[in-house]
């Protein structure tokens, strides 16, 4: 009995104790469980082929789990990752932190000119290059051109916030369970506070002035925020406050939607006949302005970034240029056919003739490059992201803010009670966090 | 008369015994049944489903994905490792409060219940940084040293309920034979508290299984168990019900058929002292 | 009867686990309390600053606190309540003879072992999303409109899901209680005529309150920690509807990645888990005792 116990503890705790044995090159490589990202780990063939030498080990996680896992680990400088999944959020907030390994030196054929503007400029710190994008989006307005036909308007490819209430008003049919809007309602920082930040900008509101004094008080975000209350109130779904992308993905594929406002990465979903009743009705348009000129759209991309202290930094950063280059584009084109494509990292993409031929290409291109995150608003202010503000704390604000909202949107708060709570609330914290002296 | 109503009353229990029995195990089935449907399909309304196609296309998607026998060795390492780990620890200590208990035996017990309660989110920064600094990140030591721990206090209460039970006057009369402390220990009350310990072990084993905080922080990929295979299906982007229940399916059943197998022995000890 | 010697032997024995849980406790709670006291904020780390009570201070005040603490509360207490009685009912169900026990028995305690947050991403998705699952199915076959569980009914669909996983293990605790059940003093009392409430007022539930007390105890000890469930399906919200304790601490310290501030809240949790162990341990200690 003694025996036999004491050989089998032993047995588990030398178990245990047999770690895989680290070989040189493999890199761990953390990443998002986006649709193009799983697309990425089946094409590893061709890397391999590639460089033989290095081996991708992949962790894959749903976007929260990676973001909390990966900010842990980068801020203790725990080392577990050689490659990281980060969107434009993290990248200027980790690149000022030296965090990230500059990629400035990334192969000449990377043709780093190549990359959008706004997504480059969005993911440059001091300079440098601190993160690769892998595929961008930003939003616009995707509606059912029957619908709109019926209601005997004709979208332009610009509209304004006037148009589109117009618009909906006229679609909503409610006994027939077609709603002329819909638009996140969910709280959170990336959920419906992504949607009304970037709509506040249009209508010349911002988070913060110049003193970092936040401005809920002010008329802009009364007006924006009313505006869109009075929008999915009237011609909205019901049960809106709980409504993320997905949610309103699926209303708009089974036709109750006049119109939809969400991420560019929408359209190929609507417009796929397998899972859309609609496919064949689908317009595209740029998100609406007020005629301030800023428009309502917001931009993120998911970027691959190399931690600062990677014993393997040469092998990501032959890995990071690998699935961000024009030749992986070509890759997935030849095997997946152009419409799989990783969107809206390069402007060569979009001057290819083939891809001209996916229907959402061209407005996918216009509403990225109608976006600036380093001039986001009308008037100017002290931070960068269009949908965000890439500062630490705004994670925690941006879903205790979006919680508000939606709680008007459900109608348990007004809209000034909403904006009240926001003010204040923020005011606290930024006031805790120092940025208000 | 009296057969017919006992007869009644058993049609009646069997009845309610399998429905209520059947709407517990629903969504555990419903996830199997889902598991074997297309993405398309299983989105349907529940008559749909069930009369739509039958495939494995989730699985292959699943098994192409990832690798599930990496997260399941390590799931089965990191459970029994802990639980072996900790009944080594737990059995002298339990032996111990329930034979020779002092006046603070009880508190003792009360204490260790105690460190359970302590909210694992708040101690993340701090155990990371230790975990980091002795370079236990991503390793199934770490983790099997950290699952005993958690789990430990369980594990003693558990014995000690069980090894309360066991007559004094049997160690009195081995100790009059002139039996020493060790072989006390080892020929008499082991074998009498074996169905004790068994039951520990499998609710532990259980326990580690499931445990989904500290396995998903601290782990990357060499040391990963299922828990973090499963945090990779649940999608923002599209349709993903079939590959969850896919998943799902595949990260539970192991546990499933252990537990179905061995509830006799479960549950035997099972009882904290509570029954007599 | 114990002898001096091996009174030593027992504290020999006993002291590695208590050694051990001790560290286990006192390093990771020493370093909470020492960051407890800083303006740590993960994202500018070399920043750090003493700031005193101030975490402590802004973790207490924030409205989301007594919510939270209210939450954690009605979580723990709504699922002992579930599974206490439907642990007692469903015991006595099983407890009859009928056809197929083992099976029934089986699919009873299946939910027991299935990990936390696959019964809430289950849940979740499949049942209560009001858009696909099941719940919505049915409830437009019937031709009303679907009721969204997590936004409108949060807390209680969480308490729902967390006592779905409870209950096969509050039914097995009391099942076997009311097995060792003495048959001849039940039969007595009936032929007496002792009807069947009288007989389970004053036979069944006298039997079965060391039973309750046990699964009070132990279950209490993991629903004061409920988190999985919570981050998965609701993320606390809508507001602060379903912000547990932990969750909030959670909220602070990695979605704020306020380190001094979460460091605060896992202080308050713990001593706050103390308060109710202690209250807890008095009321059972005594129930315990032989």
């Amino acid at each position: 009995m003694n025996m036999t116990l004491r050989a089998m503890l032993g047995a588990t705790v030398s178990l245990t104790l047999a770690g895989a044995a680290l070989a040189e090159t493999t890199i761990t490589v953390a990443t998002v469980n986006n649709g193009d990202m799983i697309r990425m780990q089946g094409l590893m063939d061709a890397f391999n082929a590639k460089h033989p030498d290095i081996k991708v080990e992949w962790v894959t996680l749903e976007e929260n789990v990676l973001r909390q896992k990966v900010t842990t680990d980068i801020a203790t400088k725990g080392g577990q990752f050689d490659v990281m999944t980060i969107g434009t959020y993290e990248a200027p907030i980790w690149g000022k932190q030296g965090w990230l390994v500059s990629l400035n030196d990334l192969p000449a054929d990377y043709d780093v000119d190549d990359l959008l503007p706004a997504i480059r400029g969005g993911l440059t710190v001091d300079g440098n290059l601190v993160a690769a994008p892998f595929y961008g989006e930003s939003s616009m307005v995707m509606y059912r051109t029957d619908l709109m036909e019926k209601a005997g308007l004709t979208m332009p490819d610009a509209p304004s916030w006037d148009f589109i209430r117009e618009a909906a008003e006229k679609m909503t049919d409610k006994a027939g369970e077609v709603y002329g809007i819909c638009l996140r309602g969910k709280a959170g920082w990336g959920e419906n506070m992504a949607f009304l930040t970037a709509m506040s900008n249009s209508f010349g509101a911002k988070w913060f002035d110049m003193d970092w004094k936040p401005q809920f008080d002010q008329q802009p975000w009364k007006d924006t925020l009313t505006f869109y209350l009075d929008l999915m109130n009237n011609y909205g779904p019901p049960g809106a406050s709980n409504n993320g992308f997905n949610e309103n993905l699926a209303l708009f594929q089974q036709g109750k939607c006049g119109m939809w406002i969400d991420a560019t990465v929408a359209a190929s979903f609507v417009t796929n006949p397998k899972d859309s009743t609609v496919a064949d009705k689908v317009g595209f348009a740029l998100a609406p302005d007020k005629g301030l000129g800023k428009r309502g759209n917001w931009l993120w991309a998911w970027n691959l970034a190399i931690p600062a202290g990677t014993q393997k930094e040469e092998a990501a950063k032959t890995f990071v240029a690998w699935a961000t280059s024009k030749d992986y584009l070509a890759l997935v084109a030849e095997k997946e056919g152009w419409a799989n494509v990783p969107p809206g990292t390069r402007t060569s993409l979009y001057a290819n003739p083939e891809y001209q031929k996916v229907p959402f290409a061209k407005m996918t291109l216009d509403s990225i490059n109608a976006a600036d995150p380093t001039h986001p608003t009308v008037d100017e202010v002290p931070y960068v992201g269009v949908q965000f503000v890439a500062i630490p704390e705004f994670q925690g604000l941006g879903t205790a803010v979006g919680q508000m909202f939606s709680a008007a949107l459900a109608g348990s708060t007004s809209a000034e009670d909403a904006l009240a709570q926001a003010q204040a609330m923020v005011t606290t914290e930024m006031t805790r966090s120092g940025y208000i002296k | 008369m009296s057969r017919k109503t006992t007869a009644t009353r058993q049609a009646v229990v069997t009845v309610a015994a399998w429905t209520i029995g059947f709407l517990i195990f629903f969504p555990i089935l419903w996830t199997i049944i889902l598991s074997f449907k297309s993405e398309g399909d299983a989105i349907k309304a529940p008559l749909d489903v069930l009369t739509s196609t039958w495939s494995l296309e989730s699985y292959h998607e699943v098994q192409e994905r990832s690798n599930y026998l990496k997260h399941f060795w390590n799931s089965v390492v990191l459970s029994l490792g802990s639980t072996l780990l900790a009944l080594l620890i737990a059995i002298p200590a339990a032996w111990s409060m329930a034979f020779v208990p002092g006046k603070r035996t009880k508190d003792l017990l009360m204490w260790m219940l105690s460190t359970k309660m302590m909210p694992a989110v708040g101690v993340l920064v701090p155990m990371y940084l230790m975990f980091r600094d002795f370079g236990l990140l991503d390793t199934r030591i770490g983790l099997v040293v950290v699952l005993t721990l958690i789990n430990l206090p369980i594990v003693v209460w558990m014995l000690y309920t069980y090894f309360k039970e066991i007559p004094g006057e049997i160690l009195e009369a081995a100790r009059m034979d002139g039996a020493n402390l060790r072989s006390e220990i080892l020929y008499i009350l082991t074998p009498m508290a074996v169905p004790g310990i068994a039951s520990t072990l499998l609710l532990n084993v259980i326990l580690a299984w499931n445990e989904a905080f500290w396995t998903l922080q601290l782990t990357t990929s060499n040391a990963a168990p299922l828990t973090q295979f499963i945090a990779s299906y649940s999608s923002p982007e599209g349709l993903f019900y079939a590959k969850l229940s896919a998943a799902s399916t595949m990260a539970i059943a192991p546990i499933l058929i252990l537990g179905w197998f061995s509830q006799k022995q479960l549950v035997r000890g099972l009882t904290f002292g509570a029954v007599k | 009867m114990a002898t001096e010697h091996s009174r030593t032997a027992a504290r020999l024995m006993v002291s590695p686990a208590v050694i051990l849980l001790f560290l286990w406790m006192i390093v990771p709670l020493g370093m909470t309390i020492y960051f407890s006291f800083l303006r740590y904020n993960l994202l500018m780390p070399g920043m750090e600053s003493w700031t005193g009570f101030d975490n402590y201070y802004y973790f207490i005040t924030q409205h989301a606190f007594w919510d939270a603490l209210v939450n954690t509360l009605l979580l723990v207490g709504g699922v002992l309540v579930i599974t206490v009685v439907g642990g007692v009912a469903l015991a006595l169900l099983l407890d009859q003879p009928f056809k197929g026990q083992g099976i029934v028995r089986v699919m009873v305690i299946a939910p027991f072992f299935v990990m936390p947050t696959v019964s809430a991403l289950v849940w979740k998705n499949m049942f209560m999303n009001p858009v696909n699952g099941m719940f919505a199915h049915i409830a437009k076959a019937f031709g009303l409109q679907p009721f969204d569980f997590l936004s409108h009914a949060p807390l209680a669909s969480i308490i729902l899901i967390v006592a779905w996983s409870w209950l096969p293990f509050a039914t097995l605790i009391l099942l076997t209680a009311l097995q060792s059940l003495d048959r001849e003093q039940m039969e007595a009392a009936e032929m007496d005529g002792a009807s069947w409430l009288n007989r389970f007022i004053y036979l069944t539930v006298p039997h079965l309150t060391r039973s309750i007390t046990v699964v009070v105890l132990i279950q209490t000890i993991f629903l004061l920690s409920v988190f999985a469930e919570i981050l998965v399906t609701t993320n606390g919200g809508p507001g602060t509807a379903s912000t547990n304790l932990p969750y909030l601490v959670y909220a602070q310290s990695l979605l704020n990645y306020d380190v001094g501030g979460g460091s605060a809240g896992g202080i308050i949790a713990v001593i706050l888990a103390n308060i109710v162990a202690i209250f807890l341990m008095r009321m059972i200690g005594k129930n315990l005792e032989t």
